[in-house]
């Protein structure tokens, strides 16, 4: 079921009263029998597999968990019998038996996802080779499995470090894989944090219901009115990458920009206003990332839970693992500055290519995250060079024009990083990138220009304020400070802020012809 | 601890390491800096902090660091 679908406003207006007015201990089977609904949608096999994952996951941990339990018995029965030696020799065993289970666990787990996101090229590619002509093309993500399979393994992982007890509860297990806000397009979630409120017993609240409605009818109005009308002409602008070049190419980045941020953030105010009108807390994915002065700073803002899972699970751990320490160990001969940045350079360059190949199955994303990862180390490298600079020019740092230039000047390297995400191919992307030095048609925008690009002067006009209207937002929404604001004015102000968000969402929301009518960008990831 | 703030300080010169308790959370420490930190333990303690114990905890501060080092030299 889709966000943006009559289905999921009946489902909304039918749990929500559905789920206050049951006694709390049947909360949990309303929330489950409301996800299964949700989900039935995506087809059978996507809801088995769902199930299959959520089965699985419980299975694993607690295994794992029963690992922990025998280790913490039989130091406890030995405490005065075993020495300083045989206690870390047990102590070594239980972990190589833990690890055991993880890694066929995520072994299972993230081959089904890399099957499904990349089965159709492998059947290409065998195809090739052996001359065989087996249909690669009905190999298909299903709609969330990257979000959900990424918080379950979090999950496991984090059993397996012993930071908590295995959940005994299979419905709980069940409820935190497949929690339907959370499901198509994040955030990833952690099982301490989101089970926390999850589970905890929850009463009617005026004031959560307003938030959270206010939360979601935003969310709506950023995705229906400004990504859904702006994405018209941003595919317009790729699919003819000939015709479009030049100052169009720099048009269709900014576009990009703003139509990615509107969807996103757009259905993750969706997600987060539903979880507040449920009095769930799901985790924030966006601190207004466009005001960030750096890309590592970005990276911190954007889409905040995948970064923090792969630092958590994958960089750090690659970082310290063995082989890395030992080649670092040998690198020591080539001078200690060399050998202390290899475990950082190549753990960086690890996770940006797994970054890359997440957000999809072509080249161009291993080179946008590779891209990503270069200028983040590049930034690294020069931050000497930055103090030194700062030193001599005291006071730069902190003045307004200085930082409005670093901001301006992150969002244009990364709309520059993001054209890889846009057009077919790599050399596509380069040729798109490089016309935008050699071609000089800027008076061309406005002479017919862009009202080639598929939407009237109305829409323009609409994506424009609407585009202004969420820099005005974010300017305000030093975090969630503009909310309990706007829950303190009277109940006309209130109903009449909400009653204008709904009718300009119906009126204004774009709903084109061709227009696919619910799929967000990170859906398909 | 001395060791340990001669590398923290080695590694940022700008930060008083000694008086710093929210290194993480005010972002004085970054990933790159975590594992720059993490190797030049290794080398100068003998001691490998695992995945598990990189977290915001425990490099929230050189004593708190210099607590953990302690521990996992004890369990060595």
């Amino acid at each position: 079921m889709l966000f943006t679908s009559w289905g999921f406003a009946l489902l909304i207006a039918v749990l929500i009263p559905l789920y206050y007015a049951v006694p709390q201990k049947c909360k949990t089977a309303v929330l489950l029998l409301a996800n299964l609904v949700f989900y039935a949608f995506a087809g059978v096999f996507a809801l088995l597999l769902l199930l299959g994952t959520a089965a699985s996951v419980y299975c694993f941990a607690r295994w794992i968990g029963w690992l922990w339990t025998q280790q913490k018995d039989s130091l406890a029965a030995h405490r005065e019998d075993w020495d300083k030696a045989q206690k870390k020799s047990f102590r070594e065993r239980m972990e190589k038996k833990r690890r055991l289970a993880l890694a066929l666990c995520l072994v299972l787990h993230f081959g089904i996802l890399f099957g499904m996101k990349y089965g159709a090229g492998i059947v290409g590619l065998a195809n090739g080779l052996f001359g065989t002509t087996w249909d690669g093309t009905k190999i298909v993500l299903f709609m969330g499995c990257s979000f959900y399979t990424f918080s379950a393994m979090g999950y496991v992982i984090d059993v397996q470090r012993g930071k908590y007890p295995a959940e005994r509860n299979p419905f709980r297990v069940l409820l935190f894989t497949s929690f339907f806000p959370i499901l198509v397009q994040g955030p990833i979630s952690r099982f301490d944090r989101l089970g926390e409120t999850l589970f905890a017993p929850h009463r009617f609240s005026r004031e959560n219901l307003e938030a959270g409605l206010l939360r979601v009818l935003w969310g709506y109005w950023k995705k229906l009115i400004v990504a859904d009308r702006l994405l018209v002409a941003v595919k317009q602008l790729i699919r003819y990458p000939e015709t479009y070049n030049g100052a169009f190419v720099f048009l269709g980045m900014l576009l990009y920009a703003a139509t990615l941020y509107a969807d996103f953030t757009g259905g993750i105010d969706i997600t987060i206003g539903i979880g507040r009108m449920l009095g769930i807390r799901i985790d924030e994915n966006f601190i207004r990332p466009y005001f960030s002065k750096s890309i590592g700073e970005y990276w911190r803002r954007w889409h905040i839970t995948l970064g923090a899972w792969f630092k958590e699970y994958l960089y750090y751990p690659i970082s310290v693992s063995k082989p890395l320490r030992r080649l670092t160990k040998a690198a020591r001969k080539l001078g200690d500055g060399f050998a202390r940045r290899l475990p950082v350079y190549i753990a960086t360059f690890a996770v940006w290519a797994v970054t890359g190949m997440w957000h999809g199955n072509s080249w161009n994303f291993l080179v946008w995250g590779l891209s990503n990862g270069v200028i983040l180390l590049a930034s690294e490298e020069l931050s000497p060079l930055y103090a030194r600079f700062h030193g001599r020019f005291r006071g730069w740092k902190d003045a307004w024009a200085y930082r409005a230039f670093t901001v301006i000047r992150t969002v244009l390297l990364l709309s520059c990083l993001r054209m890889f995400d846009c057009y077919a191919t790599v050399p596509e992307t380069l040729r798109a990138f490089g016309s935008m030095f050699t071609v000089w048609n800027l008076p061309m925008l406005w002479n017919g220009g862009i009202a080639s690009l598929g939407l009237s002067f109305g829409d323009w006009i609409a994506a424009g304020v609407g585009v202004v209207l969420m820099f005005a937002v974010s300017l305000q929404q030093r975090p969630a400070l503009l909310t309990p604001r706007f829950l303190q004015k009277p109940l006309a102000v209130r109903l009449a802020v909400y009653g204008t968000l709904l009718i300009t969402i119906l009126v204004l929301g774009y709903y084109g012809f061709g227009f696919d009518a619910g799929q967000f960008i990170y859906n398909r990831f | 601890m001395d060791t340990l703030l001669e590398i923290l300080s080695e590694l940022r010169p700008d930060v008083d390491f000694a008086a710093e308790d929210r290194l993480v959370e005010r972002g004085l420490l970054g990933s790159f800096d975590v594992v720059m930190l993490v190797t030049r333990i290794e080398e100068e303690f003998d001691v490998v902090i695992p995945a598990r114990l990189i977290t915001p905890e425990t490099f929230r501060s050189a004593e708190a660091l210099y607590s953990v080092i302690q521990t996992l030299s004890e369990e060595d």
